[in-house]
């Protein structure tokens, strides 16, 4: 592929190029959700409605059953709706829509329709949102047979994954982290897309694994310049997209460091990371070195006051910390 | 907005053929139930047959209807075969989900039947996404979504009726007002006797019909349906029928007393549209003992063809999760 245009943009700025894409080439794209013809809450709509107009960019009543409803009702009916909930949490008003209707239509009629729809949401933590403003919920999405799950890390592939998601057949649930949506990075300018199901190696390093996603990969680009210098060289996974998942980088990483580090924002117990663990942990036992490790937020609801938050929820430093252990002899 | 013509020979006719499809579908559905042949569970239309025929009847073939769990009724007035909907009771390959739905799950999207629904009240707001879709590829089709006096109650009910009102979708919202939720009456659970008034919450018209009058209810779902095709918006229509059956075929029914059905059974709405009929002079007794012989064959081909078809092979278990796969 030919050199590109670079530009620096913030990660729903970058969200907002792939939807500006999308609905100029494909007039069946459409967008809903609560207050997006206001740009939404972090800008990831913003300009839409004056170039779309109120018919393709619909405010939203505050009834998340609906905005989903509608969704799947107009995806089973030849279109192809961008539903956006401001907070992931809004996502549990919308279960049945989600679980019984979305994620299930296409098999249970027997493959006679498709649902492509998108499901937008805002997730983890950022200055003090508290108990329901703050949740990491990927791990109820992953769950579900008929659902695909992305959670981009950064400005490009936001854009690259949402024109991927979009252009799906398939519902996808499209996570963007609170905590990264006004970061910015190198974005292409034209068009651009990222495949679902392709993880990247952010960084090459023989000692261990790390594999994380979302907001999570920053604090592991971190981590991974605190463990240099200290001789310990990690390779850094971004997975990307969780459902398709790819498990081949994964263990193929894995096989060759034999230690692995599962880092995510969500709750470790029961969570995303669990099913990484158990994965890997089938598809090469017979090269790690020990036993997989995983670093995820405590047992708690996400606290309001900044040191709770800050002692729920890992980050840079716990990923250390799980590095050194893994590597003392 | 001008009344409705008068209903047609023809329109009446054919209100009538679906009504005894469908009572001798369920009928037979729950033969077979209680013979074991069918697994899952069942829950038939019969007592309603004058709503779903009466409703279809007044839509275009590429009108769209979202249903609920007691679904037959709507598929078979929506004009689907009802080898495929047998079939699929049967969890045969050749049901018109391949036998992956079942009973609760009986969709045609080909025939605009956006699915049977196990969850009470699932389909409003999917019907009103419909609608969404008809109003952005402009093609002046309407939705209709059925529903019971147990989904009136459901907070799905409000924000859908809420969004096509705000929208002024072209949806015609019809509630199979049955008197039972499961098993218990609509009386000890809905703060309204009159569910139509449900409507003024949305600044809607709500109307109430009998719903064992096929007449009355082809002429009032006429006038919801063309406010909703000329965008005047979405209407509520309760529909006051009864449920002959149990909740599901093999209910016990402790929760209501013998002779209450047995007092509704005289307003039987087939019953009712035949004489009707033949107080027209739109039919005569040779007609009509015809036409039951045709349905009887019928539904008779529908039960070879799902007792002859194959069953799904485990190893297409996984087959349809995804697009493609």
């Amino acid at each position: 592929m030919s050199a590109r245009a670079v530009r620096r943009m913030s990660f729903g700025q970058a969200t907002v190029d792939a939807m500006r894409l999308a609905m100029r080439e494909d007039e069946r794209v459409f967008v809903l959700g609560e207050d997006i013809s206001w740009g939404g809450n972090f800008g990831q709509f913003r300009g839409l409605v004056d170039e779309f107009g109120p018919e393709r960019v619909i405010d939203m009543p505050i009834s998340e059953a609906i905005i989903m409803a509608v969704a799947v009702g107009a995806s089973v009916t030849g279109l192809r709706p961008v539903a956006s909930m401001s907070f992931v949490e809004f996502t549990l008003g919308a279960m049945d829509e989600i679980v019984n209707q979305a994620s299930k239509f296409r098999y249970m009629f027997g493959g006679q329709v498709s649902v492509p729809l998108v499901l937008r949401a805002s997730d983890g933590i950022l200055r003090s949102s508290a108990g329901q403003h703050s949740s990491s919920l990927e791990g109820l999405f992953t769950h579900l047979p008929g659902l695909k799950v992305v959670a981009p890390s950064n400005p490009a592939d936001a854009k690259g994954l949402l024109r991927s998601a979009i252009s799906d057949d398939d519902p996808v649930v499209y996570l963007e982290n609170k905590r990264i949506t006004a970061k910015r990075g190198p974005t292409p300018t034209g068009d651009h897309s990222v495949p679902l199901g392709s993880a990247l190696i952010r960084r090459t390093g023989s000692d261990l694994t790390i594999v994380t996603y979302s907001a999570m990969v920053r604090e592991a680009e971190t981590a991974c310049r605190r463990l240099a210098p200290r001789g310990i060289e990690a390779e850094l996974i971004d997975l990307r997209s969780l459902v398709p998942l790819d498990l081949e980088t994964v263990v193929g990483s894995v096989r060759k460091t034999g230690r692995v580090i599962i880092a995510h924002e969500a709750w470790e117990f029961g969570g995303f990371g669990a099913e990484l663990a158990a994965s890997i942990t089938s598809h090469a036992f017979n090269r790690l070195r020990s036993a997989p490790v995983r670093v995820g937020a405590a047992q708690a609801p996400i606290p309001f006051s900044p040191p709770l938050e800050r002692a729920v929820v890992p980050g840079a430093e716990e990923i250390v910390e799980a590095a050194e252990r893994l590597m003392k002899p | 907005m001008k009344p409705p013509a008068p209903m047609s020979r023809e329109a009446a006719l054919r209100i009538h053929r679906t009504m005894v499809r469908i009572r001798l579908f369920e009928t037979r559905v729950e033969e077979l139930f209680k013979a074991g042949k069918l697994p899952g569970f069942v829950h038939t239309y019969l007592g309603q047959e004058a709503i779903a025929a009466g409703v279809c009847e007044t839509l275009q073939s590429d009108d769209y209807i979202t249903s609920t769990h007691r679904g037959h009724g709507h598929a078979i007035a929506k004009g689907i075969e009802l080898d495929g909907i047998m079939a699929e009771l049967y969890g045969k390959e050749t049901g018109t989900c391949r036998g992956r739905g079942g009973s609760m799950h009986v969709a045609d999207f080909s025939k605009g039947m956006l699915g049977a629904n196990g969850i009470v009240a699932g389909g409003l707001g999917i019907a009103a996404g419909a609608a969404l879709s008809a109003r952005l590829r402009r093609t002046g089709q309407v939705v209709v979504a059925f529903f019971g006096d147990g989904g009136i109650n459901k907070g799905t009910f409000h924000e859908a009726l809420n969004f096509a009102a705000v929208q002024r979708l072209a949806v015609v919202y019809v509630c199979e007002n049955n008197q039972y939720a499961q098993f218990t009456s609509r009386t000890r659970t809905t703060s309204v006797d009159d569910l139509s008034v449900r409507a003024g919450a949305y600044g809607i018209p709500g109307w109430t019909v009998d719903g064992n009058d096929a007449g009355a209810i082809h002429e009032t779902t006429l006038r919801a349906v063309e406010r909703a095709r000329s965008g005047m918006g979405p209407t509520l229509l309760n529909m006051e029928t009864y449920r002959l059956g149990g909740h599901y075929v093999g209910d016990a029914e402790v929760y209501r007393k013998a002779a209450e059905v047995d007092r509704h059974r005289l307003k039987d709405p087939l019953d009712r549209w035949e004489r009707t009929l033949v107080g027209e002079k739109w039919i005569t007794e040779e007609q009509r003992a015809g036409l039951w012989e045709q349905a009887r064959s019928e539904v008779s081909d529908a039960v070879r063809f799902a007792e002859e078809s194959p069953l799904p092979g485990g190893e297409t278990a996984l087959e349809a999760v995804f697009t493609g796969g």
